[in-house]
């Protein structure tokens, strides 16, 4: 095979003895932490945040564990580890989330520092993954990869994780706190539904710096991040983010939960004042002590070099054999494939949204076998996408068919990445302790109602987002369709919202009219589509369609049918 | 109450908390802890005393209100009301580190073993723990984690990249 791949060249920061050491130090405290608990000299109440900050949440079922995927980067051997993870410790499967990690449902709490052991072995751990401290920062899943990337968001995403691990200020902040990054054109990454979102750009000299975000999230008091500065200097990316930090552990409301969060802070102290305070506390941190130093930065930037691109890939670029008599090829094609920045090579969505099947869940099977083709068609690299898909990010142009070919038998060929059935769903009732409704029979039920040949491919690009309460892990608000579980006394109803979109120019849905029943949403669903393909003009995919018409006539169609 | 140094040790304290309401003329001898409240009020009679003073914040009052007297203080006394209250992070590292406090920095309220580490590495030199605590636990607490990825309000040695190593 002259596309055969080894892992040794897969952009990922590698672990050295340092990092190891400190990763088993991590997982040795908290086997101390589990044994305290279990031995009762730790309340629930006091382990509590410990374990979040590991990972670990108490859930229906009882413990599950959320693992770090850092900027949804993952190496096959990383993979494979999951895989055993899942097999020995779990049901046989895992489940990713929109944060570009991995969630374990089935954990057992005496196992976790166990889990966590398995993980360290192999560079990786849960750490920070909840709490009320810097989550897990999440990036573009093309990042290093994409044709319109200005900077690579990873190595910024890896200096942020490292300079927010374990960092002895904010890991008590009133709320958890999100950072998202991009580095592309086209933001990936959601920046502007985050805490803080940043834009890594270039300067008229080349140098990178960044356009910066707050405020930004969804939940129950959503809102898109405004702009806090329009160009941070490399070297002082990690004084600012202490001063907006700082800022928000001393100001930040922490006398109620559902205010808690960043973006009531600004929302309440208003942005110029906010920016205030924030230019302020940086002008006094900014400093030898805390500048980024450029030979850091390099030193990350190496752990991210490019693979060693084949120069034969060029001569087939463009050049790809479409298997006109396979059409199942060419929609998978359509579907899958965004533009690669190195000729002949493209990046391959690979989508864990089966019609039928439950959004982001992957089987033990699956993991292992997806590994594999990583390994074999992708330099041992793979990503984990926020719309809860995963990524090769590297595949030689001739050899998609070859892959193509390998991921039908193991379930993995569905070609519909950015069509109607490729929702995002939370956990809801299935899994989870707060939800109002059903969120996953949901996303089956309206799947199912697509699956009809070419039908999806008509409708073209449309996003659904369903969240099973207000808590929106669903990210309903952002939905092109999103659809939010409210409890009528009792009775599971699903409010519904058109015209939300992320990225670029990102905006919240507005509601349609009233809830409407579990057994309905699926025929509301249709009934939006149908207004859009009888109303659109042409190459308008849905959420412009509304934009250009408003929500009326769809609310028309959707009651006037139901009345 | 037991009192654990930075370095773990137990010693004993030789500071007394006054209480707000006792009048001026019952203060003792040697050296006492007021409020930020008691200070403001009561703070020209204060100063005419001979023996250290300390001052006692509460987690909403930041560092920034007591920065022009801290010459005044050789013990700044952070509350923390709830252990999941972190303010009391920044107020330690903004005395140390924006200020240049250099006496005691002392830690009490509701805190858990596993924060002292956190504490430390902000600047606080002791805490003050309940006398059935586990002090083994609580001195383990300090060397668990040896490593860090930023920099603090503390000495540690560089390492390569944003890593340092805590000095035990
Ligand atoms: C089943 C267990 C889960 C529980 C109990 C849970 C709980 C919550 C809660 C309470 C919030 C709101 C926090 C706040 O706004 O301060 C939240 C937010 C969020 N959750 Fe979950 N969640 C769960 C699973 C998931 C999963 C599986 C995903 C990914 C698919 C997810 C993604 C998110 C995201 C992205 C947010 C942030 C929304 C925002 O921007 O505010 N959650 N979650
Ligand atoms: S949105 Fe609500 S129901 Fe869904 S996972 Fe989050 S908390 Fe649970």
């Amino acid at each position: 095979m002259t596309h055969l791949g080894s892992e040794s060249h897969a952009g990922v920061y590698r672990y050295d003895d340092v990092d190891r050491q400190f990763v088993f130090e991590r997982v040795e405290q908290f086997r101390g932490q589990v044994a305290r608990r279990l031995a009762g000299t730790l309340s629930e109440d006091e382990f509590k945040p410990l374990r979040l900050m590991n990972g670990l949440y108490h859930q229906l079922h009882g413990y599950m564990l959320r693992i770090a995927i850092p900027y949804g980067v993952l190496t096959s051997r990383q993979m494979h580890r999951l895989a055993r993870i899942a097999r020995i410790y779990d049901r046989g499967y895992g489940h990713f989330t929109t944060r570009q990690n991995l969630q374990f449902n089935w954990i057992k709490l005496a196992e976790a520092p166990d889990i966590l052991r398995e993980l360290a072995e192999v560079d990786m751990h849960a750490i920070q993954t909840s709490g009320n401290c810097v989550r897990n920062v999440t990036t573009d899943q093309f990042a290093g990869a994409a044709a319109d990337e200005v900077v690579d968001p990873r190595v910024y995403a890896e200096i942020m994780r490292q300079w927010s691990t374990l960092n002895p200020e904010f890991s008590y902040l009133p709320r958890k706190f999100k950072i998202a990054i991009t580095g592309s054109l086209t933001d990936r990454a959601a920046i502007e539904v985050h805490d803080v979102g940043l834009r890594a750009k270039r300067g008229p000299d080349g140098a990178v710096g960044f356009e910066v975000f707050v405020g930004g999230g969804l939940g129950r008091t959503p809102f898109i991040g405004k702009p806090l500065r329009d160009w941070l200097p490399e070297a002082d990316l990690l004084a600012y983010l202490d001063a907006i930090l700082r800022v928000y552990n001393q100001w930040g409301r922490r006398d109620n939960i559902y205010k808690a969060r960043i973006k009531i802070l600004v929302h309440e102290l208003g942005l110029p004042a906010l920016r205030e305070r924030v230019e302020q506390e940086f002008a006094q941190i900014r400093g030898p002590r805390y500048r980024l130093d450029p030979e850091i930065v390099a030193a990350i930037n190496d752990h991210f070099a490019a693979p060693p691109f084949a120069e034969a890939a060029v001569s087939v670029s463009g050049s790809l054999d479409r298997h006109p008599e396979l059409p199942a090829f060419g929609h998978w094609l359509e579907t899958s494939i965004t533009a690669h920045r190195q000729p002949g090579y493209a990046g391959v969505t690979i989508s864990l949204k089966p019609i039928g099947g439950i959004p982001g869940d992957l089987t033990a099977d699956q993991m292992d076998a997806v590994a594999d083709l990583a390994a074999r068609y992708s330099f041992g690299e793979l990503r984990v996408s926020h719309a809860q898909n995963l990524v090769l990010p590297h595949v030689r142009e001739d050899a998609l068919f070859d892959l193509w070919q390998a991921l039908g038998p193991i379930g993995l060929a569905t070609a519909n990445v950015g069509l109607i059935s490729d929702i995002i769903a939370c956990p809801g009732l299935d899994y989870c302790s707060l939800a109002n409704t059903r969120s996953i029979p949901l996303a089956q039920q309206i799947g199912a109602r697509f699956s009809g040949p070419g039908e999806q491919q008509n409708i073209g690009d449309l996003s659904i987002k369903i969240s099973g309460c207000i808590n929106a892990c669903g990210h309903h608000h952002v939905g092109n369709i999103g659809i939010l579980g409210v409890d009528k006394h009792g009775v599971e109803t699903f409010q519904i919202t058109i015209g939300g979109k992320v990225g670029t120019g990102a905006a919240l849905g507005a509601v349609i009219g009233p809830a409407v029943a579990f057994d309905q949403v699926a025929t509301v669903v249709e009934n939006l589509v149908a207004v859009y393909l009888e109303q659109r003009q042409a190459g308008e995919p849905f959420v412009d369609t509304v934009a250009r018409i408003g929500t009326r006539p769809f609310s028309e169609k959707v009651y006037g049918i139901a009345a | 109450m037991a009192l654990l140094l930075e370095n773990g040790a137990v010693v004993t304290d030789p500071w007394t908390v006054l209480d707000d309401a006792a009048g001026s003329d019952g203060i003792p001898e040697g050296p006492v802890i007021v409020s930020l409240e008691r200070w403001q009020r009561d703070r020209a009679v204060l100063e005419l005393r001979n023996a250290p003073l300390g001052i006692r914040l509460k987690s909403h009052q930041l560092a920034g209100e007591i920065a022009a007297d801290l010459d005044r203080f050789g013990l700044v006394v952070l509350e923390l009301p709830k252990f999941r209250d972190g303010r009391a992070f920044s107020t330690a590292r903004l005395l140390r580190e924006r200020y240049g406090f250099t006496g005691e920095i002392r830690a009490t309220g509701a805190m858990i073993p596993d924060q002292f580490l956190f504490l430390v590495r902000c600047g606080v030199s002791s805490v003050e723990v309940p006398d059935n605590a586990d002090l083994a636990v609580w001195r383990h607490a300090l060397t668990e984690i040896t490593i860090a990825y930023q920099a603090a309000a503390t000495a540690d040695e560089p390492l390569s990249l944003l890593r340092r190593r805590l000095s035990p």
